[in-house]
């Protein structure tokens, strides 16, 4: 063990006991609990840890190409990170798609580093076993737009594309339950169990408060976790195949979910359950 | 301007005005298109969830376009469709056991791609409903069913009533948020039945 895994270790056994001592009481939502260890807590959050891996992944040469992602362009130009989060999914002409954080990543992990695409989407989220570099590499990226206002652009053709696909496919029912996203996240106030649901069809705070918080450290996990991780995650409550690592439809749903927070903070990466 | 060209104004104005919405439906209409190549495409199996299941039915291709507000006429179509596929029970009685039930009602277990081949569905029913007075960890997309059987009695027509709602909520309602739990093959029969007392049986504790 490492210093960083020990100081997890430890924060995670603090927070986990809180947890349960919490929840021994009476009808506290997930959320009200999540507030008392945010307060315990305020002079960290593990995920810290994640964008410390993040950085330095970002800068050391690495891939069989043996260079860094100092040259990736994450929409503000090579090498720009500071505040690029909080502008995408954007358009990027070099791809002629629309692209969310982790897909614009994977472009740059494979063309710059020349690493093969299938080594990075096989096991593109952290585990219990091996951390992700991929989403190591997304925290450090969205750590870089906090206290940034969220200013995604609709303005190209494409991008105005993708958000209209997006809200089609947050309205997409299927499977054996009939779900779609809005199932559980187009109504104010409602919960499944104890943990409360933003609606994110109608209402503007919840989308904002919802998607700015994403990636997040969960602490029910130990993990930091993308963005690409909560919709995969949602995919399989609503009872639907897996969506593939940033493909078009997770990055049109991103896009639909990005522009709907528009105009809030991001204050990521955050912390939940 | 002459009069001529007034005129070929003036019906070029009133061509753009009949065009622009048959446009906008038509750019919906390829948007619509291209979501459905796109969500065909980028799912892939993953255990026990199969790819094809992002196939619609006529039901939810419905609830998707309309986004669940669904113009009278089609929404009556489609709960008369439902309605008619309901399979009864063939020894016509609809209470079993409303322990079983509550097991059932407590499991939120089931159908997702991390579960396994043969393992038992839940029933999922404190997701989204209040049940019993002593589990305080319940969901609220659905409405309070509390007393349920104390409030409505259990007469042949409100187990009927109770059978169908689980069977079928969309014959009720048909872009209703609670699963189809016998339509879908989710539930049997006998798993039914054995809700439909926590519901309704005067011991169960969704009464007491
Ligand atoms: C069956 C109900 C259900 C469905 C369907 C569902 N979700 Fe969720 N979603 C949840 C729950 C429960 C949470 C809270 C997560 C937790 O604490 O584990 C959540 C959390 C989220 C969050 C994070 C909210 C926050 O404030 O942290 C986002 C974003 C999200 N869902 C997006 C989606 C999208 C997009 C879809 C459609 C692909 C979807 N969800 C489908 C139940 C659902
Ligand atoms: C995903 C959420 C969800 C789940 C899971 C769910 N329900 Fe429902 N249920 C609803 C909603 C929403 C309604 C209101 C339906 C409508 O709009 O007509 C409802 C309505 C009902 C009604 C009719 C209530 C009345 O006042 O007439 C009954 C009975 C019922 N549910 C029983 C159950 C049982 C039993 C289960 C477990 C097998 C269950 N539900 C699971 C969401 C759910």
């Amino acid at each position: 063990m490492n210093t960083n895994q020990i100081c997890r270790a430890v924060m995670v056994l603090a927070l986990s006991t809180s947890l349960t001592a919490v929840a021994e009481e009476k009808a506290v939502t997930d959320s009200d609990r999540i507030e008392q260890y945010r307060e315990m807590i305020s002079d960290g959050n593990p995920a810290e840890f994640d964008e410390m891996r993040g950085e330095e992944l970002w800068k050391t040469p690495g891939g069989p190409k043996n260079v860094s992602l100092e040259k990736c362009d994450l929409g503000k130009g090579p090498g720009v990170v500071k505040g690029a989060y909080a502008e995408m999914p954007r358009y990027f002409k070099d791809t002629k798609m629309v692209q969310d954080l982790e897909s614009r990543l994977l472009t740059c992990m494979t063309t710059l580093q020349g690493i093969p695409e299938e080594q990075i989407t096989a096991k593109p989220f952290a585990s219990e076993k091996k951390e992700s570099d991929i989403s190591s590499l997304a925290t450090y990226v969205v750590g870089q737009s906090k206290g940034m206002k969220m200013k995604v652009s609709t303005k190209h053709p494409k991008e105005k594309e993708a958000y209209e696909i997006g809200k089609r496919i947050f309205n997409y029912r299927a499977g054996p339950y009939d779900f779609a996203c809005s199932t559980c996240h187009a109504t104010s106030g409602v919960r499944i169990r104890m943990q409360d649901l933003p609606n994110m069809r109608s209402s503007k705070k919840d989308a904002q408060a919802a998607y700015t918080s994403w990636p997040a450290y969960r602490v029910s996990q130990g993990l930091t976790r993308s963005f690409q991780w909560r919709l995969n995650d949602c995919f399989r409550q609503q009872r639907f195949p897996e969506p593939k690592f940033a493909s078009e439809a997770t990055i049109a749903l991103t896009t639909y979910l990005a522009v709907s927070a528009n105009g809030a903070e991001y204050v990521g990466p955050g912390l939940k359950r | 301007m002459n009069t001529k060209s007034m005129i070929g104004f003036a019906v070029s104005l009133s061509l753009a005005m009949v065009a622009a919405p048959s446009q906008a439906g038509d750019a919906s209409k390829d948007l619509d298109a291209k979501t459905a190549m796109i969500v065909k495409r980028d799912f892939r199996d993953k255990g026990i969830a199969k790819a094809t299941r992002v196939e619609q039915d006529e039901l939810q291709a419905a609830c998707s376009k309309y986004v669940d507000n669904l113009p009278k006429k089609l929404k009556a179509k489609l709960e008369a469709k439902e309605a008619e596929a309901i399979k009864w029970p063939a020894d016509g009685k609809f209470m079993g056991d409303w322990k079983a039930g509550e097991k059932l009602a407590q499991s939120g277990r089931g159908m997702t791609w991390s579960d396994k081949e043969g393992d038992p569905n839940g029933g999922n029913c404190y997701n989204c409903h209040q049940l019993s007075s002593s589990e305080i960890a319940y969901g609220t997309i659905g409405p309070s069913l509390l007393n349920f059987g104390k409030t409505r009695g259990n007469g042949e027509d409100i187990q009927r009533y109770a059978y169908a709602r689980i069977y079928n909520a969309k014959a009720g309602n048909a872009c209703a948020n609670m699963p189809r739990f016998g339509h879908m093959g989710i539930l049997t029969e006998a798993q039914m039945k054995d809700l439909v007392a926590l519901l309704l049986d005067p011991e169960s504790p969704v009464n007491k």
